[in-house]
């Protein structure tokens, strides 16, 4: 079925809400406004108001009790409105909820769902448009994972919620409102670490996640270069099996993120894939990213922001004809470094 | 054109008063339409409502106190001194606006009237308020510093350390909570158990107060009591100005959540009425003057829209400006 990506977020929680009792969902006007982005339609009317909880602006609050809770007997899911907002309870997640089956000697584990909105696009500034991906990506104990569409969204959500560890999932922002071909029930879902081959071919291999994924895909097809485009879904842990197998084919990996030049989460892939394919490659290992700036406001910049399906599409052409580094635009204008 | 500092000096005339919150009301007007024509793009927050807790702060505080406020922050800026062209010119995301435009509705300032950058983040102007605080307790500057903010705010952590800090230290802080019934779509007493968020601050053994919102002297009359209790010493003061958002809580939002007849009994206690009445009834002003003011208010705005289309869109460089840590 034909849906948007925050139907089948709702649809996801619901399908394993209606499965499992314990599961239930909190966050700031997730119940009767049914979230600011709609992803929770329709829950509190068929949940009712103890599964499904509107809370107070007390992001730390719910987000250890949603551990306590998953600590000793639910499986909560707290949806953070923007990502930025994790900032305010970054303890609940990163030193309390990813150390809890560790600092338990395996007593205690913590099956709590975080999920966030992410990223770029919709004018919302600085404050409200990261991806912040590699805040999680680098703290052990936690699972990441980033949907790239309403088929992803789904079956990644389903098995998220029943994952004994905490799960991050973060959700492109501009996805929302997207519709994509999408299979529900047991048939959809979609197990964590395993990521998936969107397009197949020899000169390279593209990796990227959430809304990139669309415009790799589209530049892929623009360049008229044959590659590989895996979406890698899930981040920690990421699928590293399915990628260097692909190096080992093309000789070539390009990474297309919607993060900062320094510190995305790529720089993780592209330094394991620089070592362990050291043999197979052909050409540097390239990472395609946003500059070193915090997101700019206005819709003309934003754009210039993040890799656009040109900018995508003449880095990889790069790369395969030349095999040296395409130069970021930033660089080659003298902006910055 | 007025500077920032001669715009909040003329807030000692109470027509300049007037005035200052029918431009704040107009421009907020102006904003939303622009938003809905699709001339702006991304969010924006509106305070048509809240203008006599903007204009009553500005009038009080000196360009040298520094004031941290949110997201809903058009009016406060305006207040302050900001110009339309420097809001609006944010908003649009020109070379014009007050951060060079790649801020945002959401993201103003202006040192030279004490406006700390404006916060996106709940409740992260209150701790950062108090620090504002600390330093001119230990430079002995006389400075004083402002923290607004909402009533969903006071149930964020970084209320309650803020507080609590201010209150040990006895810093010179006034801490003022527009409480305008809602936090984005959650009515206040569905989020909140207790009425009055002064108690909040009574917790932490901070002088607090009920103040009307609506009313422009009852907002400066509680301000001037706390800023003279900071600037002598007495250590900070906690005020919850009763007050009203009649627009829903971002552009996106058309409040259908609001219980029938709310908006109306506020919009009877209108801010920018009941202190144009009142001047009417002092005699400073008449009917006539009233409504040219308005008309007058509206036309600067209007100018302010077509110069701000025209002025100079924010350049890619100037997203590399200013970034820091390299
Ligand atoms: C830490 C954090 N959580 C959530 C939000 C999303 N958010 C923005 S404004 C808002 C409501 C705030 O209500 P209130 O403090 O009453 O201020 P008002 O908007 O009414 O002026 C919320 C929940 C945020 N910006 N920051
Ligand atoms: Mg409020």
């Amino acid at each position: 079925m034909k849906m948007r990506m925050r139907q089948a977020i709702a649809q996801a929680i619901a399908d394993e809400m209606r499965a499992d009792p314990t599961v239930m969902l909190m966050g700031e006007d997730i119940a009767e406004a049914e979230g600011p982005f709609k992803t929770s339609e329709g829950l509190l009317a068929e949940f009712g108001p103890l599964r499904v909880r509107d809370t107070p602006i007390s992001e730390m609050g719910f987000c250890g009790a949603a551990l306590g809770a998953a600590a000793t007997g639910l499986r909560p899911i707290v949806e953070i409105m923007f990502i930025e907002f994790i900032g305010v309870a970054l303890d609940m997640v990163t030193t309390e909820a990813a150390k809890f089956r560790y600092l338990s000697g395996g007593q205690y584990t913590a099956p709590l769902v975080v999920r966030a909105s992410t990223g770029a696009g919709l004018g919302f500034g600085a404050q409200h448009s990261q991806t912040l991906e590699s805040w999680f990506t680098s703290c052990p104990g936690l699972k990441v994972v980033v949907p790239s569409g309403s088929r992803t969204a789904y079956g990644l959500m389903r098995s998220a919620i029943r994952d004994p560890d905490p799960v991050v999932v973060l959700e492109s922002r501009t996805l929302y409102a997207e519709r994509e071909e999408t299979v529900t029930g047991e048939e959809g879902v979609i197990p964590l670490g395993v990521g998936e081959v969107l397009r197949t071919g020899g000169d390279a291999t593209v990796v990227s996640i959430g809304q990139m994924v669309g415009r790799a895909a589209q530049a892929i097809g623009q360049a008229g270069i044959s590659a590989d485009l895996i979406d890698l879904r899930t981040l920690v842990p990421w699928d590293r099996g399915l990628v260097e197998a692909s190096v080992a084919r093309t000789g070539r990996l390009v990474v297309v993120e919607e993060s900062p030049y320094t510190g995305g989460w790529g720089t993780d892939v592209a330094a394991h894939v620089a070592s362990s394919c050291f043999a197979s490659l052909r050409a540097p290992v390239v990472r395609i990213t946003c500059p070193d700036v915090p997101v700019p406001y206005p819709a003309h910049l934003e754009q210039v922001y993040l890799p656009s399906v040109d900018g995508i599409a003449r880095a990889i052409t790069h790369v395969v004809e030349t095999g040296t580094r395409p130069v970021p635009w930033w660089e080659k204008e003298g902006l910055v470094r | 054109m007025m500077t920032p500092r001669e715009r909040r000096a003329a807030l000692a005339d109470p027509v300049a008063c007037l005035e200052r919150m029918m431009e704040i009301r107009s421009f907020e007007d102006r904003i939303k339409e622009l938003f809905a024509e699709g001339v702006v793009h991304g969010t924006t927050h509106t305070c048509q409502g809240q203008e006599a807790v903007s204009v009553g702060i500005a009038k009080v505080l000196e360009p040298a106190d520094q004031v941290c406020c949110t997201y809903r922050g058009h009016g406060h800026a305006l207040a302050l001194g900001l110009t339309l062209d420097a809001v609006l010119g944010e908003i649009m995301g020109r070379t014009t606006g007050a951060v060079g435009g790649v801020g945002g509705s959401m993201h103003l300032c202006d040192r030279s009237v004490g406006l700390l950058p404006t916060s996106a983040i709940v409740g992260a102007g209150i701790p950062i308020a108090v620090g504002a605080a600390l330093a001119s307790s230990m430079t002995g500057d006389g400075s004083v510093a402002l923290a607004l903010f909402g009533d969903g705010a006071t149930n964020i952590g970084a209320f309650h350390e803020g507080l609590n800090l201010a209150a040990i230290w006895r810093l010179p802080v006034v801490f003022v909570c527009e409480n305008n019934v809602y936090g984005e779509y959650s009515r206040f007493d569905r989020t909140t158990p207790i009425e009055d968020l002064a108690e909040r601050g009574r917790a932490y053994a901070i002088p607090s107060e009920i103040v009307d919102g609506q009313s422009l002297d009852a907002v400066v009359g509680a301000v001037e009591h706390a800023v003279e209790r900071a600037r002598a010493g007495g250590g900070p003061t906690f005020l919850e100005c009763k007050t009203y958002r009649y627009s829903g809580h971002s552009r996106a939002d058309a409040a259908t959540y609001r219980p029938e007849g709310e908006l109306d009994r506020w919009l009877a206690r209108d801010p920018l009425s009941l202190y144009a009445q009142q001047l009417v009834g002092l005699g400073v002003l008449d009917d006539a003057k009233v409504a040219a003011l308005r008309k007058a208010v509206d036309d600067r705005v209007n100018e302010c829209v077509e110069r701000t289309k025209a002025a100079e869109p924010a350049t890619v460089e100037s997203m590399f400006r200013n970034v820091g840590g390299r």
